[in-house]
């Protein structure tokens, strides 16, 4: 397991008021995302741990277009993956703040 | 003085040698390696039958066991080299010369053997092209081909998988060459005459059915959530706007996951009956449930689907069948419907590199084309309009007067930026200029050529390639939708942007599309059992799909 954290800075606070919300699963080729609202309204922060190793760059790339494209100030999010391919990442990071900002269900 | 009539003579002189085996037109099963010894001659030009589909198995396996000494330099003319023996007769020496279409099973082994020099290659073809070249410059001396059955007079019934049977007869019979048929069975009346029988020289009857593959069936269970965005991008941004009723589907789990997307997200855009209406397709299972919500007007098919003929048989409506109820498939005229009255080729490719040129050829690996580079090319001599393909003619070419421009097929490549294995599907350079290179060929194997692309669909978003104005563009509409690849971290992100300013790239939020309608429920059937309830039972699946 290779455990990786992020940081990122932005202005656009996630929607709705669920306090958390998971997506996806912890299996081969894929990944478990759990979102919590306990930051700063103005950060967003990422603990990784994964079973493939050395991809820290791409997933730097992948999380930095995903901020820049999602409301997600004021998360703190933590993936469990089983070696996702980025596409499936981005998948499902955009499923889980599509989650949170729902209404309570 | 000159002799007008070598051929026929020479046809004599085969039918004659083979009579010597055989009672009338049959020969025995047993007798079959005398009689082919005796018909062939070194150096015949040999169509011996068998595509991505059906086989003549038994026939290809008696070619194989002939005496290399008696019989050699065969130059074999087929679509397919799918069965071992196909190669095995190049191996001992049997043949020499090939020119084929489509190679799926034996990609590998093809690939060292043309690396080793045991096969001098004359080209790799499309079906519709090695077709056309069986009636111009590669028309076969003998035809070796399969059917279901036959009558004591040669009357053959091909069935459901009739495929290319009746062009390899067409040019072979009536151009002085032989035709020999293995049969399962020989029966007093067939079904129905597929081939008639004064087309057909020698009947062996094989006791047992010709070999099909099920290559057009994908198991719903496999599809996932990526692909599964992937096809709604290409329903909602391409489908939906462009009015696609007339279409052509490539194999995959891609085109799958649309296929299965239509009686659910389809219907819920409220768009039955304004597209994918009319259909170029083999049997696709995964269609079954867009057949039963009632999206699908007819279908036309190159070929069946193993376990697909008693659904099709209950759906003549939708499918061609003939007189004894089965299907009727035909590829030469099914390719041709898919060039010149589909409107829309969508399927799946290994590798697109800047320019958008596709090819399933990887350095150890020569697939073949089959039928895409024909489904996904734009047929210049198409006339007649149709509002999907003035839309695509417009926006590449607005300039023009409208009387006076061409339409466009949509030709468009459906993939995620990253294969199977972490291959990444977008490349700067193909593996198949390596290939060329050190085959020494003088075309590359493309399977799809970049001006020829209209459209690239992955997860990231569409790249409208019509929309380009140059190079530059193209390169970077491209790199825009090639995900987090190398080719697409390598991306000029402001031109990118710009790009999607002017529709050129758009992603699933610019259509409105929610990622959590990306699941596996929205699926209209999850399982093969699903699509086998779905057809009330008729659907018969194989047993390799059967996990209940």
């Amino acid at each position: 397991m290779e455990k990786l954290t992020f940081q990122f800075q932005t202005n656009r606070a996630a929607g709705g008021d669920k306090t958390q919300t998971i997506v996806g699963v912890v299996a081969s080729g894929n990944l478990e995302v759990l979102l919590e609202r306990s930051q700063t309204p103005g950060e967003c922060s990422f603990e990784i741990s994964t079973a493939a190793h050395g991809f820290g760059p791409v997933w730097e790339a992948v999380l930095s277009d995903f901020v820049g494209r999602s409301p997600v100030g004021g998360l703190k999010i933590s993936i469990n993956d089983g070696g996702a391919r980025p596409d499936t990442v981005a998948l499902r990071l955009a499923q889980a703040v599509r989650l949170i900002e729902e209404d309570k269900a | 003085m000159t002799a007008w009539d070598t051929q026929k003579k020479a046809r004599y002189g085969r039918i004659e040698a083979g009579s010597r085996f055989a009672e009338g037109k049959v020969v025995s099963k047993d007798s079959l390696p005398r009689f082919l010894d005796a018909v062939l001659k070194p150096g015949d030009r040999v169509c011996l039958e068998g595509d991505n589909q059906k086989q003549a198995d038994l026939l290809a396996g008696a070619l194989a066991g002939l005496d290399p000494a008696r019989i050699h330099d065969l130059h074999m003319v087929q679509s397919g080299v799918v069965l071992p023996e196909h190669l095995d007769i190049f191996e001992k020496g049997i043949a020499r010369k090939l020119d084929y279409s489509y190679s799926g099973p034996q990609s590998a082994r093809i690939a060292r053997m043309l690396f080793g020099g045991q096969i001098e290659l004359g080209a790799v073809h499309t079906y519709l092209e090695l077709f056309a070249r069986y009636f111009i410059d590669l028309t076969p001396n003998v035809a070796l081909i399969a059917a279901v059955s036959a009558d004591r007079d040669g009357n053959l019934y091909t069935g459901p998988n009739t495929e290319d049977t009746p062009t390899v007869v067409e040019a072979t019979s009536f151009k002085g060459g032989l035709v020999v048929a293995q049969v399962a069975e020989i029966v007093d009346k067939v079904p129905r005459v597929d081939i008639p029988g004064d087309q057909v020289h020698f009947l062996v009857e094989a006791k047992k059915p010709f070999y099909v593959e099920p290559l057009f069936t994908r198991d719903p269970g496999a599809i996932t959530e990526t692909q599964i965005l992937t096809a709604m991008l290409a329903i909602k941004g391409l489908y939906q706007p462009y009015g696609i009723t007339r279409l052509n589907h490539g194999i995959g789990f891609n085109t799958a996951a649309i296929e299965l997307l239509l009686p659910t997200y389809g219907e819920k855009l409220g768009l039955r009956g304004k597209i994918c209406t009319h259909w170029a397709l083999n049997p696709h299972p995964t269609l079954i449930p867009a057949i039963e919500a009632g999206w699908v007007e007819q279908i036309h098919s190159f070929g069946s689907e193993v376990g697909m003929d008693r659904y099709i048989e209950a759906r003549p409506d939708i499918y061609f069948t003939g007189a004894d109820g089965s299907l009727r498939s035909h590829r030469a005229f099914c390719q041709t419907a898919g060039l010149y009255a589909c409107d829309m080729f969508i399927g799946s490719t290994l590798q697109i590199d800047l320019s958008g040129h596709s090819s399933t050829v990887t350095t150890s690996r020569i697939a073949g084309f089959g039928g895409a580079p024909n489904m996904g090319s734009d047929p210049r001599g198409r006339r007649h309009p149709s509002e999907a393909w003035l839309k695509a003619g417009e926006e590449a070419d607005p300039a023009s007067p409208a009387p006076l421009r061409r339409g466009r097929k949509l030709v468009v490549q459906i993939g995620e930026t990253f294969g199977e294995k972490n291959v990444p599907t977008f490349v700067e350079r193909l593996d198949a200029l390596e290939l060329a290179d050190k085959l020494k060929l003088d075309l590359a194997p493309i399977m799809v050529y970049g001006d020829d692309v209209t459209h690239i669909v992955t997860e990231e978003g569409i790249a409208n390639l019509l929309l380009c104005r140059d190079a530059d563009e193209r390169e970077q509409a491209i790199r825009g939708v090639a995900g987090y690849t190398d080719v697409g971290r390598g991306r000029d992100r402001k031109m990118v942007e710009k790009l999607r300013e002017r529709g050129i790239i758009r992603h699933p939020e610019d259509l409105g599309i929610d990622p959590l309608d990306a699941d596996r429920r929205m699926l209209a059937a999850r399982s093969i059992k699903d699509l086998m309830l779905a057809s009330g039972g008729l659907y018969d699946p194989p047993s390799r799909f059967r996990n209940w």
